[in-house]
Parts: structure tokens; C-alpha cells; sequence
């Protein structure tokens, strides 16, 4: 049951094989049995999920149901759910549970869905390790020695572990792509604005991006179909005819011009993610595909652009946990001001302290046009390349992250060698494009390696069909890990 | 030595919408605390911002009534800083890209002293922004701690900034007067300043004449125009004295205290914030067609300063000079009648849109020709009235169709001024009443027969032989004398200008 698709289990409900508040249980006596090693879940709420499930479950007597009616699915701890206590992975809000649902939420409630539970991460997704979370670090599930990625690092290793038939993310500089690599699972970041943003807690606002992390394209095309979708309460979300985003999983890939990125082939990139990435190519050879070398010049410069704008949103994003109206606030304080000071202290970690200062500063008087300004010139530049990119090919590909997951605390003193391990994901968030990550094989120490695959704006059905179809003819996506 | 006065304001006016600027939470005053509070307007994690058009749309009606320009494309900015009030840590408002810029308002100045003549001045204002308005910290009778109340939070203001045209509190109090009519006027904002619907800072700074700009000082929140005069005479003093005394002013911001008619620092500008502007992220920029522009420019009400020139114009030619000379555009016609009236009258008239409405019906009742009349009538007895009972116009309890009809009644003869007022004072009392009914009721027909008043006139004449003969060897004044005689003799009914006649007539032997 663990290892059926999404379409399976779907099935199999429609069917009465299994019921709903059956498969519920089973996962949640899972979660009970393997979240203590992993720590992939913040909160789990056996009776919320348990009472969707039974109503999921007369819904699907009644036979109006859609494809994730009865499927148990996890939620990042970023989006809020009313009843559920929402942390965004922050002590600031180890208290808060919210009054009300994010779109994203609304739509997988409105599908039927269950909410199996709230997913573990970097604290207010700032982190590639999930080793800033308030609520302790993640475990990769193939090696509970290393780290699984982040900021939606508890999502990816639910999926991986089977503590969940799929799940949500965000990523906002590869925060759904990273993990989804390291844990050997798929994951999407859509076109900026496909999902809503209402309800899902703010880390850069220009750059924040829902989208769905599973087993499989499959299971991703169904889950994005539920979570897309114009949302009048966020003003960035896009004005589209709703699609569907399996309808082209099933198309050859004849003809499909792959362009890969001279700059993502260089200095930095390990040589066993080099050898699977390049191994996946030769399939898509093989699938009809050709390849053409692109370059983007300028993503050389995503990281230092990134970590100015990015912390520049949050800083102001962040400035309303200060302890007035909910939250944490510090049991002891001198006046207004020292509430402030005390609050923010003790409620945010580290890396969340630090991005603050460097938003800052890059916003304060005399740096703005120097930094913010010349950053966001420089962004304009990025998707220009990508523009310039695909008039010579129809998706990019190449390693979604440098590296297979490293260990836990290895990159902990160094916030730039952390920072590096975005490198090949930041500029799609830059540009606003849509990409993912598969599963494409194994390097050092057996550890999962992603590909990425970057499409241009709108095309997520595309890249779906171009993955889908590479997991037709491959298997590692449905490799488990043994170490449980 | 003489100084210089320099004078800018910044006018928050609160826009008339129903709900607030980024959220459908209501914009009610008065409510409980944190009741008109939704998730929006208490910065709930993950909510956000949706801009509500009828703000914008009150914005450009300013840009419009002040022939200002509309930014096609404007943009909304955070301004960060944190207060308990201010529950996101940041003021959503525009910065570098307001939505409206460089319009005019054209003021008339009273100097209030001295026997200086009104006059008229242009006042260039620089921008006009949308913001949203903070909630409120309220202290006292919570134990010494401090209560928020979020209502207000996401309230939509348009902040006026004017250049520093103004070198008077005369001056700057007539600026927020105009402003203040002007935005009831087009309907964007209700006006009232107890309830800080229209607040005003008023940036004061004093030089020799010839000399670079000096130090300006802030005065925040100022609520009444009594108050602003008030506190820019002090402050203005109080900056000269300064300077005078050997002493820097430095810039800053103040609170005038009217208990103590002072002013006082509120922060210097070392306290001053970084605010850290930057283009609000969960907002697009705020795109205005033309094709908008011209269909809210199709239902903007005749302006105030046109209907003055038209009060005041008694023909075209008038009207069109009045236009140049106070640089409004001629070429939008204003189609109604001419009336010829004073300055001062034309003035006050259209001090509100519902007065000048009011009395514009009542003249459409008696005629154009009867103008003045009507002017002095809503200037004088329904003005007072209504400031004895404490309402304003709409709420007269005559309307502007009743007053004609009493009016109608002078204008042909039927009555007397004096007689005018009775039916006034009956119908305003009763709160209705047909004036013909009234006046026969009560017996206030004017005597306008010839026949009766010649020979009231000669039972006077004759019974005041040695007063006629006064008057007769040059003492004129004693006509006021024969006139007073005679109306007490007709018991006030007598037809003044008709009696004025035949008193003359006779009298002259």
C-alpha cells in the first residue's frame, strides 16, 4: 500500500478496497513508528486527520469525489490550517495555532484530502539542511546520519520514508528542488503566482512558491491540478484558465530539445552527481530528446543577488512576529522596546537573526541603491538569460544541487558553504520559471542525486510529461530507502 | 528686522470607503475595540494585502478636482518601523511613485487681523499618496499595561503634501479650509476632524527675506483650525525668538498642547527613523487606464471654486474673467445662470456643496434675478437658525422649495421683509406649512393699495404740522421719522416702497 501511486490508492478507495480512515491509520501508526528516528513531522493530530477521513470516506459512498479524495498528505508547516498549530519551523510560533486556511490548504480540503500532518523544516524555510528548525534537525531516511535537504526538509523525508502518499513544500531559493534530491523523491516548484500565497507563512515574498513534492511526476501532476489556480486574495497570483497537468504525461519525447547549461557543468559540481546527471541525458537520448550547451552567464551571480533581496523581504516579512498580538513574546522585559529586543531574541534562531540584519542593512539609508536596487537590476538580467535560453531548447537540465546530502552539522559554521548547496536553483526563483527535481541515481555513499529540470514560464505540463517519461523508462524513483 | 513666514502641510484625510484599504474589514468609527479587526488587519502570519479600488478611485477624483497629475503607474511601498499599533511592523504606502502629483488649489485668504483685504493665492501641492492608517494604542485603565485597538489599522488615507506656499497661519488655515471643503466636496472624505477624518501637519520654519530656507519644525496632528492658528502663531514666535536670542532651531517634531497653547518636542531629528522604504512585494504596481480616468472625470461634481465664479459672475464675459484670473479652465463650460453676487457672498456660498446646492434651488424657485435676495436669506436668517439648533443644512426644516415660496412672496409685494420673517419663524417652528396659507392666516398682507396709504400719509401730515414744516426747510432726516409714523399707523402692513413714494410725494407739498 505504501509503495501505491496516487492514482492507485485513489482507486482503491473509489473501489472500497481500503477506506480512507483505514489508510489514514496506517499511515499514522507508521509516523508513530518511524517520525521518533526522522523527526519529519512538527505535529501530527490523529484526531483531525482521522475525522477527514471519515468524512472523506462517506463522500466517496456518495461518489463525488476527485483523484485526492481519502489520500492521506502531509503539509509543510508553513502553510496555515485552522485548528493546527502552524510554527513555520520557529519558536516565535510554537504557540500559534491558526484561525484560519491557507488557499492551498482550502483546495486539498475542498478535494477531500486528508491533512496527515504538519511537516518539519528550516526555521521560516531559511535553511538547505533543515538544521535551523526550532523543533530539531530532520534525519535523511537513507542515512539518518545526513541531512535531507531544506527548507522542506521534513516533507521530503515523509515522502521518502512512506510517512505520507505525497506532500507539499515551498521553495523559495530550492527549497522544494534541494530536498527532493537528496531524499530521492520528485518535487515542483511552479511559475511564480500559480499557486496562491494566502495563508502560507511569508519568507520572500517575490520569490515563495508552493508546489508539490511525491514519488513520482504522476503523483506530482495530480497533486499540482488541486493546488493551482487563480486566488483573488493574493494580488501576485495569476489570472489563468484552470489546466490540467497530466494531459501530457503520456507524449514521446521525439524531438524535445534539451539545453544544458555550461555554467551548471563547471567548478563546484561533484563528480558522482556529474556522472548520474550525465547518465540521465544519455537516457533522454535515448527517449528521442537532443541535447544543445546553453549558457546562462549570468547565475553566477544568483547567489549574492539572492541573499540580498531575500533577506530584504524578510526582514519586513519578519517584523510582525514581535510579540504584541500572538506568539512568542519573552516572559520578562523592561519596557516596549526591550519587549521587542527580548521577543525576537529568544523566538527567532540563528540564521533567521542573521538574514534579518543582512535585510536590513541592505535596505537601511545610504546601501539601498548599492545593494537592493542594483540586485533587482541584476535579477532582470538572470531571466533574461533564461528568455535567451529557450529560443534554443524547450526545458534545461542538470544537477539540482552540487552534491548528495551531507552530514548533519558538517555546514553548520559556514552560512556560505550552506548558501552554495542553492547554487543551481536559485536563479529559476529569480526568474520566476518553474522547475523540479527527480530522483536520477546514486553518488558517494548510495546517497540519491536529482536531476533538475527547468521549462519555461507556464510549461509545468510539459516538464511533468518530460519527467514522467524518463520514469517510465528508469526506476530510481521508486527505489526506497532500506535503512528504516 | 522683519522675518518670513514658510509654511507646508501634510493633510491625512481619510477616504469615505466602506472597507479598509487591503482588506473587506469595515471602516466604521466608533465600534468596539478590535472588533472591525480581521485577519488582515492584525497581520495574521501568511495574510495578505488586496488593494480596494474605491480607494484608488477616491484618489484620483483629488488628482481630478486639482488638476494635478495621475500617475499611470504608481507604486506601494513599506515603511518600516515597529509600534504596537502598526501590527505588521510596516506601513503599506507609496513612496518614490505616488499615485498623484503636482496639482493646485486655489485658496481665498481672510487675514485674521488688522483691516487687511481678502485675497486670493495659488498653493501648488506636490503629490497625493495612498497609505493605510495605523490602529491605536490606548492607555490607561488596563493596570499599567497598554491596550491596541485595531480598528483603524487599514484604514485608507490619501496623504496631501503641499509645497511651502504659505507664509501665514491665515494662509495655512484658509489652505486646510478649502482643502477640507474641497475633499467633502468631490465626496472622498467625510470631514470630520473630532473623529480624525482630516488631520493636519504643518511644517513652520522663518527666514530673513532673501535667504536660503531656514530650519522647519513639525507640528503633528493638529485637529481643529483654531488649533493650527494657534499653534503656528507660537511656534512661529517661538522660532524667532530663538533664533533672535542668539539660538539654532533644530529640526524636529512637535505636539502643540492647546491647554497650555504651547508647543512641545516630540522627537528631534537624530531620533528620526530609518524607514527603509522598499516596493511592497505582495502588491503589483497600481496601473490607472485613461479609459477609468475619463469615466470617473465624467461624475465629478461642478467644483466649488467654479460655483464661486459663477455666483460672483454676472455674465459670460465676468465668468470667463474670473476664470483667467484664477486660473481655472475655461473650457469646461458651467452651464448654469449667472447671479452677480459679492465676493464674500459667492464665498460662502459654496463654504459646503449641500449649502450652495440649497440655495441654488431656492434661486431656481424665485428667479435669477432675485438672487441676492436668496443669498441674503440662506446667508442670514436659515444660517442662523440652524446654528441656534445646532444642525446643519440638510437637516433645515425648511428646504430650499419652502424658502423660495416665502421669498417668491417679497419679491411680488405680498409682503414685507419683517412680514417674510414671521412666516419664516412659523414654518421653521411648525417644521412645514404652505407659505400662502401662512401669510393669510396670519393677516400679513402688505397694504398695497394707493388709496389707503394716501390717506394714512395726510392724517400724519396733518397731525405733525411743525415736523413738516422741519423737514420742508431742509431737515431731510426727518423722513425716517414720517416713515416709522406711518408704518406704526398701517400696523406694519403698509407696502414699504410704495409708503416710501407717496410719503415723498406729499411731503414735498
Amino acid at each position: 500500500m505504501f509503495e501505491s501511486s496516487l492514482k492507485q490508492l485513489g482507486a482503491a478507495l473509489r473501489a472500497k478496497k481500503i477506506s480512507s480512515v483505514e489508510l489514514t491509520q496506517l499511515y499514522l501508526d507508521r509516523i508513530a513508528q518511524l517520525n521518533p528516528r526522522l523527526n519529519a513531522y512538527i505535529t501530527v493530530n490523529p484526531e483531525i486527520s482521522l475525522a477527514q477521513a471519515k468524512a472523506a470516506d462517506m463522500r466517496l459512498a456518495g461518489g463525488n469525489t476527485e483523484a485526492l479524495t481519502g489520500i492521506p498528505v502531509a503539509q509543510k508547516d508553513i502553510f496555515c490550517a485552522k485548528d493546527w498549530l502552524t510554527t513555520c519551523g520557529s519558536r516565535m510560533l510554537h504557540n500559534f495555532v491558526s484561525p484560519y486556511d491557507a488557499h492551498v490548504i482550502s483546495q486539498f480540503n475542498n478535494a477531500g484530502a486528508i491533512n496527515l500532518g504538519k511537516t518539519n523544516m528550516d526555521e521560516f524555510a531559511m535553511g538547505s539542511s533543515n538544521e535551523t528548525s526550532h523543533y530539531g534537525p530532520v534525519k535523511n531516511p537513507w542515512d539518518q546520519a545526513r541531512v535531507p535537504g531544506g527548507s522542506s526538509g521534513g516533507t521530503a523525508a515523509a515522502v521518502a520514508a512512506r510517512l505520507c502518499a505525497a506532500a507539499t513544500g515551498t521553495d523559495t531559493g530550492g527549497s522544494i528542488r534541494q530536498p527532493a534530491a537528496l531524499c530521492g523523491i520528485s518535487g515542483l516548484k511552479p511559475t511564480y503566482g500559480v499557486c496562491s500565497r494566502y495563508g502560507m507563512i511569508a519568507f520572500a515574498s517575490s520569490l515563495d512558491q508552493a508546489g508539490p513534492m511525491g514519488r513520482s511526476a504522476e503523483d506530482l501532476a495530480l497533486l499540482l491540478n488541486t493546488m493551482a489556480g487563480f486566488d483573488e486574495r493574493d494580488s501576485t497570483s495569476l489570472r489563468r484558465d484552470k489546466e490540467d497537468y497530466a494531459r501530457d504525461l503520456d507524449k514521446p519525447l521525439n524531438g524535445l530539445r534539451i539545453g544544458l547549461p555550461k555554467e551548471f557543468f563547471a567548478e563546484g559540481l561533484g563528480s558522482d552527481v556529474a556522472q548520474s546527471v550525465e547518465a540521465a541525458i544519455a537516457e533522454y537520448r535515448k527517449l528521442g530528446a537532443t541535447v544543445v550547451e546553453i549558457s546562462l552567464p549570468n547565475t553566477r551571480l544568483s547567489i549574492p543577488v539572492y541573499y540580498v533581496l531575500a533577506p530584504a523581504e524578510a526582514s519586513s516579512n519578519l517584523s510582525r512576529f514581535d510579540g504584541v498580538r500572538y506568539g512568542y513574546r519573552a516572559p520578562e522585559y523592561s519596557d516596549l522596546a526591550d519587549m521587542y529586543e527580548q521577543s525576537r531574541a529568544q523566538g527567532f534562531g540563528e540564521e533567521v537573526k542573521r538574514r534579518i540584519m543582512i535585510g536590513t542593512y541592505v535596505l537601511s539609508h545610504g546601501y539601498y541603491d548599492a545593494y537592493y536596487l542594483q540586485a533587482q537590476k541584476i535579477r532582470r538580467l538572470i531571466a533574461q538569460d533564461f528568455t535567451e535560453a529557450f529560443r534554443q531548447c524547450d526545458v534545461i537540465m542538470g544537477p539540482t544541487s552540487p552534491s548528495t546530502a551531507f552530514k548533519l552539522g558538517e555546514k553548520g559554521d559556514d552560512p556560505v558553504q550552506m548558501y552554495l548547496s542553492d547554487i543551481y536553483t536559485i536563479a529559476v526563483n529569480l526568474a520566476g520559471l518553474p522547475g523540479m527535481s527527480i530522483p536520477c541515481g546514486f553518488g558517494a555513499n548510495d546517497m540519491p542525486v536529482g536531476l533538475q529540470i527547468i521549462g519555461n514560464y507556464f510549461d509545468e505540463a510539459r516538464m511533468l510529461n518530460v519527467a514522467h517519461q524518463y520514469q517510465l523508462a528508469t526506476d530510481w524513483h521508486s527505489r526506497a530507502p532500506q535503512a528504516l | 528686522m522683519t522675518w518670513e513666514i514658510v509654511i507646508g502641510l501634510e493633510v491625512h484625510a481619510q477616504l469615505s470607503t466602506h472597507t479598509k484599504i487591503f482588506s473587506g474589514a469595515s471602516t466604521a468609527y466608533g465600534a468596539e475595540p478590535n472588533t472591525q479587526a480581521d485577519a488582515v488587519s492584525i497581520a495574521l502570519p501568511g495574510v495578505l494585502p488586496v488593494l480596494n479600488k474605491g480607494a484608488v478611485e477616491r484618489a484620483i477624483r483629488f488628482g481630478l478636482a486639482t488638476g494635478a497629475h495621475l500617475a499611470p503607474r504608481s507604486v506601494f511601498a513599506r515603511k518600516n518601523y515597529f509600534y504596537p499599533d502598526l501590527p505588521k511592523g510596516y506601513q503599506i504606502s507609496q513612496f518614490d511613485l505616488p499615485v498623484v502629483g503636482n496639482g493646485q488649489l486655489t485658496i481665498q485668504v481672510e487675514p485674521l487681523s488688522g483691516n487687511a483685504k481678502p485675497y486670493e493665492k495659488v498653493v501648488r501641492i506636490t503629490r497625493a499618496h495612498l497609505e493605510e492608517d495605523a490602529g491605536k494604542s490606548l492607555h490607561g485603565d488596563f493596570h499599567g499595561m497598554t491596550g491596541v485597538d485595531l480598528n483603524r489599522a487599514g484604514t485608507p488615507l490619501l496623504e496631501i503634501v503641499s509645497e511651502p506656499d504659505m507664509c501665514s497661519a491665515a494662509e495655512a488655515v484658509a489652505y486646510a479650509k478649502t482643502l477640507h471643503t474641497l475633499v467633502r466636496w468631490i465626496g472622498i472624505c467625510d470631514g470630520n476632524m473630532q473623529e480624525g477624518s482630516f488631520r493636519c501637519d504643518v511644517n513652520v520654519s522663518v527666514r530673513r527675506p532673501g535667504e536660503p530656507l531656514g530650519t522647519r519644525r513639525e507640528i503633528k496632528n493638529l485637529n481643529s483650525f483654531k488649533f493650527m492658528q494657534q499653534a503656528i502663531d507660537y511656534e512661529v514666535q517661538w522660532q524667532i525668538d530663538t533664533i533672535e536670542n542668539g539660538g539654532k532651531v533644530q529640526q524636529a517634531t512637535i505636539l502643540f498642547d492647546p491647554d497650555s497653547g504651547e508647543t512641545r518636542m516630540m522627537r528631534s531629528k537624530e531620533d528620526a527613523h530609518d524607514y527603509r522604504y522598499f516596493p511592497d512585494p505582495d502588491l503589483l504596481p497600481l496601473e490607472i487606464s485613461a479609459e477609468w480616468i475619463e469615466e470617473i472625470r465624467a461624475n465629478m461634481p461642478v467644483l466649488p471654486i467654479k460655483r464661486r465664479i459663477a455666483f460672483m459672475s454676472e455674465n459670460e464675459d465676468a465668468y470667463k474673467a474670473y476664470c483667467i484670473k484664477l486660473r481655472q479652465d475655461i473650457t469646461i463650460a458651467y452651464n448654469q445662470v449667472m447671479y452677480g453676487l459679492s465676493e464674500y457672498d459667492a464665498t460662502t456660498l459654496v463654504s459646503s456643496k449641500e449649502l450652495a446646492d440649497y440655495f441654488e434651488a431656492c434661486v431656481t424657485v424665485v428667479g435669477q434675478e432675485n438672487a441676492k435676495l436668496c443669498a441674503n436669506w440662506v446667508m442670514g436668517e436659515v444660517s442662523a437658525q440652524l446654528n441656534r439648533d445646532g444642525l446643519d443644512i440638510t437637516q433645515s426644516p425648511i428646504s430650499a422649495q419652502q424658502l423660495g415660496s416665502i421669498l417668491m412672496r417679497i419679491a411680488d409685494g405680498t409682503i414685507s421683509n419683517s412680514g417674510a420673517k414671521e412666516v419664516f419663524r412659523i414654518m421653521w417652528a411648525e417644521e412645514g406649512g404652505e407659505a400662502d396659507a401662512i401669510i393669510e392666516a396670519r393677516g400679513l398682507k402688505q397694504v398695497s393699495d394707493s388709496g389707503a396709504i394716501e390717506a394714512l400719509v395726510d392724517e400724519i401730515i396733518a397731525a405733525n404740522a411743525d415736523k413738516v414744516a422741519e423737514y420742508r426747510s431742509g431737515k431731510d432726516k426727518l423722513f425716517g421719522f414720517f416713515v416709522g409714523l406711518a408704518m406704526k399707523a398701517s400696523k406694519g402692513k403698509a407696502n414699504p416702497a410704495q409708503l416710501n413714494e407717496i410719503l415723498k410725494q406729499k411731503l414735498a407739498g
